[in-house]
């Protein structure tokens, strides 16, 4: 089954790419030390491709966006309100149990349901909610004359600078628990293999 | 069933931005100008300075020419007008102008010879007193002569190329407003490292180009209003409060890491007065944080070990899972 259009495929790629950048050059500059090399890059560096990376990203989340606005794509993100908390309880309860007894899967992939609610539900708090506060933060972080000096007392650079690095750990969780989950196909490599193909193996995820 | 994705989401950043907040303390001061526009000062030398205010205040000033019994309106050298609201803001605003400079100009027309009077440097005052003891003057003294500065003496550089003793006012140690502080002192630096001609009063240079000189820098302007140009450019000695061991361009911190680390050398310079002043728990190199922000430097130890805990959740609940898979396909 054709589940994945190239540019969507393309998009995903840069992102893999972009996320690992802008993961170890963020460690990088958050945890710098007197030595020059903290992880692989030095901080001027991680400085210099942080800001490179992030730029690049923001500029990959507006094709995302706009992908999903005049694209099919947008509709494999919209939550339903019906069964949305039973829906949820049936995957979790899948992953943590009953694929453990070999039972089906709840909610197997066809053409008009790409993810699982579980997925539904994260994909869109990843995408739409901690990404958007990522890149504005961030934005506000490359141009701190931008940032309110106080806000209800204290330094806005504080603030901002904290939602950033808040996001940027929900993110890089979000990327290791994803990557994770993406070896719960058919196979254990079937998914990784789907989203450089475009075709979705089997049902099972 | 409610929802864990959001509830959770909500309440670790609740709780990263509470402990940020409880953490922090951020008891932030009231920033107030030390530099006034009334002054409210009166020097018991009022009147005696006045004498010498009346022509040197200002660009303008009169005259009477007895011989040709003419009344003069001239213009004062730029360099020899001393505004009256600097030196009653300055340090030195207690003195008599005839403190240091020769009584013999009290008469008018000031005679030729004055001009070449020896002039006080801040050591014949302030060293060796008592009083001025836990300033460490002759170590301030020691470090400006091994300073790059010292080189140019023959040249006519002294003290007062900086510490104009008409308006050098104390900045970082009654400082309330750091950033006011940061402009203050950089202005010093500036007043010959971007004006050409006092700058080839000292040099032959045929340029001065500070911009250029410091492209190099990331977020330069953010850097120039943050940061004074000492931080980098002299070698920080823990005895004295202002370091003044100005050394040669090749020796200027340019590694980030001085800064942007936990053990930033701004603690041990910008924010040394501050830092012996005030704590804010939570916060590595917290003081930073009342006036800026600097990346690697600012950490907060709370949401390190929050973050490593929630961490160590995800990669234990993973490694479960993969070890329920590897007993299911046995």
């Amino acid at each position: 089954m054709y589940l994945y259009p190239i540019w969507v495929r393309l998009w995903h790629v840069i992102n893999v790419i972009l996320f690992i950048i802008l993961i170890v050059t963020g460690l990088s500059m958050q945890y710098t030390g007197k030595q020059d090399y903290i992880l692989v890059v030095s901080f001027a560096r991680a400085v210099k491709w942080h800001n490179i990376g992030a730029i690049l990203l923001t500029i990959n989340y507006i094709i995302f966006v706009t992908g999903n606005i005049i694209s099919e794509n947008g509709r494999y993100y919209r939550i339903s309100k019906k069964n949305f908390f039973s829906d949820l309880g049936k995957q979790l309860k899948f992953y943590s149990w009953n694929m453990f007894k070999s039972e089906k899967h709840p909610f197997p992939v066809t053409l008009d349901r790409k993810f699982n609610p579980l997925q539904k539900l994260t994909y869109v708090l990843a995408m739409y909610v901690a990404l958007p506060l990522l890149i504005i933060s961030g934005l506000g972080l490359m141009f701190p004359e931008t940032v309110l000096n106080r806000f209800f007392g204290i330094s806005g650079l504080i603030l901002t600078d904290i939602l950033h690095i808040t996001m940027g750990f929900f993110l890089t969780l979000f990327m290791i628990i994803h990557i994770y989950t993406c070896t719960l196909g058919s196979k254990p490599s079937s998914l990784f293999k789907s989203m450089l193909s475009g075709f979705h193996e089997s049902d099972e995820s | 069933m409610k929802m864990p994705g959001f509830r959770f989401l909500l309440y670790i950043t609740l709780i990263s931005l509470s402990s940020a907040v409880t953490a922090g303390g951020f008891s932030f001061r009231k920033e107030k100008l030390k530099l006034q526009d009334t002054i409210s000062f009166i020097s018991p030398f009022e009147e005696d300075n006045e004498r010498c205010f009346k022509c040197h205040g200002q660009e303008r000033y009169e005259y009477t020419n007895e011989n040709l019994g003419l009344q003069v309106k001239a213009l004062m050298c730029t360099n020899r007008i001393k505004k009256r609201e600097d030196f009653y803001n300055s340090n030195h605003k207690n003195f008599s102008c005839t403190d240091c400079h020769s009584g013999d100009y009290i008469n008018f027309p000031h005679a030729g010879e004055l001009r070449m009077e020896q002039k006080f440097n801040c050591i014949d005052c302030h060293g060796g007193d008592e009083k001025f003891a836990q300033f460490h003057f002759e170590e301030i003294e020691s470090e400006y002569q091994q300073s790059t500065h010292f080189k140019l003496e023959a040249d006519g550089f002294t003290c007062w190329k900086c510490h104009d003793p008409h308006s050098y006012r104390i900045s970082i140690r009654n400082s309330e407003n750091l950033k006011e502080t940061i402009l203050y002192n950089n202005t010093i630096c500036l007043s010959c490292h971007s004006d050409f001609n006092r700058f080839q009063l000292l040099t032959d240079r045929a340029e001065i180009n500070i911009l250029q000189k410091h492209d190099w820098l990331p977020d330069q302007s953010s850097h120039f209003r943050s940061v004074r140009c000492i931080e980098c450019h002299t070698k920080i000695n823990d005895t004295i409060l202002v370091a003044h061991l100005i050394q040669p361009k090749e020796n200027a911190v340019k590694r980030c890491n001085e800064c942007h680390s936990r053990n930033s050398m701004l603690m041990a310079s910008l924010y040394k007065f501050q830092s012996k002043e005030q704590r804010r728990d939570g916060f590595f190199n917290g003081i930073i944080l009342n006036e800026s922000y600097v990346i690697g430097a600012n950490r907060n130890k709370y949401l390190n070990i929050l973050s490593l805990v929630i961490f160590g959740i995800v990669i234990s609940i993973i490694g479960v899972h993969i070890y329920f898979r590897i007993i299911k396909i046995k």
